[in-house]
């Protein structure tokens, strides 16, 4: 028996992307459950065609209101449509929203941030107009849009962005402001390099962490948005299948129906759940400083 | 102090003007004649013109600019072109509904919040604090008009408890009645915002029972009670504070959602109409009353804030 160990037998072993993944999994169990979650709503925007056991939008007068059973998984709406193909459907464009609202919201509120940030000058007049636009409650200022620019699901994609474009830009400004003064930023323009160069290459990979954690709650925010819209009759045109269309028209048969306000309604508390707990894990993860204690 | 009342006044008036600035242009985004949209789509080609004269439309913009800011200074902000009133007074009446709906989801947001945060971090690790915490992010998930409409189909339709929707004010009849109408709806806006707070208030806490002062009043032998809520409470409440504003916002754009639920006759569901019937002077003055509401209840925030830290005064 060896009384003393080489160093070759404890050599570094980097640990392999399943352990590393593993590890994170088992020390944010919030992480973890957020992703399956969200992964779950994504397999089913995306396999939607092959889901879909009815078509989401065929109105079938005799089948109006069925209780849900083997034929309609989750009964039938006030028009006779089926309402787990609808619901089904209806991820495809919370998802969508989402993503669409999250990556002209990284854009947007990321130059903004990043210019405000840097260049002391303009920081004012920018940062007055950010507080402007986040002097209106969100949904309000989300609506204001929507009644001028009409029930469109790219005017819903505009007006979410609008509404949280001017928090990802302070979270931004607020890291580049903190990274400026820093020596290698000073080095970099002693050296010479022009200010894109520093913004992009030097001080911009410093906003990830901040950046993704935020693009976290943007995409929740985006999802409820939507489907507050929709919900109020503002949002998504009447003939997009929507969680938020669905549960307005639900209102009426809450009596008779009520599967048509409890599925739609799980699906999206479901995703945006997954999302917050995704946000928080990142959040955790990314920023220990942070972590609850 | 004084001066910093100064200060942060002198700071809301471009913010206040921007948002103004931003309402007034609502109604120049508006793809088409805003005339065309007033009169709707049956209007004579002579009533069109005849109100763009009337209106102004034919200044130039900054003119009709200067105009609608000088006005809505004054109070007056135009006529809603649906309800024959000026928008002002339209507003005036539906004030109380809101009022009372904002009341009671903060009254649901600080009983259950607050104490529920204090709780959850006294007993941090424990199973009341894991699920206090899990319940919480529930509840911040959910959105405002599922937990609404959810909440109607068990105490309303199944149980009948509770009225299904509906207002009753408070100066007529007798308050139990209004009360009635205010439970679900105040639940409903104040759940998320008790959530939230929940959180917050958990998190301050912890950070302040982890302190010197905490450890240096445990140590000479003051009771826990008094711990908590005298020497870590009090140093905690200032964040606190600060998120009151956010969740002032929160209620005001829920309002819009949990009126329109309920039936509640409040400035939240008047924007729904007017947004609905593309009534844009009503939904200008509604945007730019909801927002003002906001922008001095932050101000207020912040003078609180001030009041109760001089740090904040001198920063």
């Amino acid at each position: 028996m060896q009384a003393t160990i080489s160093l070759d037998q404890v050599a570094i072993r980097r640990p392999s992307f399943m352990q590393k993944a593993r590890r994170i999994a088992s020390r944010h169990p919030n992480l973890l459950v957020g992703f399956i979650l969200f992964l779950l709503v994504t397999i089913v925007a995306l396999a939607a065609p092959i889901i879909m056991t009815h078509s989401p939008t065929l109105q079938n007068p005799s089948d109006r209101l069925l209780s849900p059973s083997r034929e309609h998984f989750f009964g039938t709406d006030g028009q006779g449509r089926d309402v787990f193909s609808r619901t089904v459907k209806g991820s495809q464009l919370s998802l969508l929203v989402g993503v669409a609202v999250s990556v002209l919201t990284c854009i947007f509120g990321g130059l903004i941030g990043l210019v405000s940030g840097f260049m002391p000058r303009i920081d004012g007049v920018i940062m007055r107009i950010m507080d402007a636009l986040m002097a209106f409650p969100s949904i309000v200022l989300a609506i204001g849009i929507m009644a001028v620019r009409g029930a469109e699901i790219t005017n819903v994609v505009v007006a979410l962005t609008v509404v949280n474009t001017p928090r990802m830009a302070r979270v931004v400004r607020s890291v580049v402001q903190g990274t400026a003064r820093t020596q290698f930023v000073e080095a970099a323009q002693s050296i010479g390099s022009s200010t894109p160069r520093i913004l992009f290459r030097h001080i911009s990979p410093n906003c990830l962490s901040p950046v993704i954690v935020q693009t976290s709650f943007v995409f929740a925010e985006a999802v409820l948005g939507e489907a507050t819209l929709s919900f109020l009759g503002a949002g998504a045109p009447p003939d997009v299948p929507s969680w938020g269309g669905m549960l307005s028209e639900s209102r009426v048969f809450l009596s008779q129906a009520p599967w048509t306000m409890l599925v739609p309604g799980a699906a999206l508390t479901i995703t945006v759940f997954a999302l917050n707990l995704v946000g928080d894990g990142i959040r955790d993860l990314l920023d220990p400083k942070l972590r609850q204690r | 102090m004084a001066a910093f009342i100064i200060r942060r006044l002198v700071a809301t008036i471009p913010v206040m003007l921007l948002v103004a600035t931003g309402v007034f242009l609502l109604l120049k985004l508006t793809p088409g004649d805003p005339a065309g949209i007033l009169l709707g789509p049956d209007a004579s080609e002579e009533r069109r013109i005849a109100l763009r004269e009337d209106l102004g439309l034919n200044d130039s913009i900054g003119e009709q600019y200067v105009r609608w800011l000088g006005n809505a200074v004054r109070g007056d902000l135009g006529d809603s072109i649906f309800l024959n009133k000026s928008v002002t007074s339209s507003l005036m009446e539906r004030a109380e509904p809101t009022l009372m709906l904002t009341f009671f989801a903060t009254l649901v947001a600080l009983v259950v919040g607050l104490p529920l945060g204090i709780l959850a971090a006294r007993k941090r690790g424990s199973w009341f604090d894991v699920g206090t915490m899990g319940v919480a992010i529930v509840g911040i998930s959910m959105p405002t008009f599922w937990l609404g409409l959810n909440l109607i189909l068990v105490f309303a339709v199944r149980l009948k408890w509770l009225p299904v929707a509906g207002y009753a004010s408070i100066t007529d009849g007798n308050l139990w009645d209004s009360v009635k109408y205010m439970i679900m709806p105040g639940i409903t806006l104040g759940v998320a915002q008790a959530a939230l707070l929940a959180r917050m208030t958990r998190s301050m806490m912890l950070e302040v029972l982890n302190s010197d002062y905490v450890r240096t009043a445990r140590a000479k032998g003051v009771s826990e009670y008094r711990v908590v809520m005298e020497h870590a409470f009090r140093n905690a409440l200032l964040p606190i504070i600060n998120i009151i504003g956010l969740i002032v916002a929160a209620l005001l754009g829920g309002a819009v959602v949990t009126e329109q639920i309920f039936n509640i006759p409040g400035i939240g569901r008047l924007l729904i109409q007017a947004v609905g019937r593309r009534d844009v002077p009503l939904v200008q003055g509604t945007v730019l009353i909801i927002a003002t509401v906001y922008v001095v209840v932050n101000l207020a925030v912040d003078i609180i804030a001030a009041a109760l830290d001089p740090r904040i005064r001198r920063a």
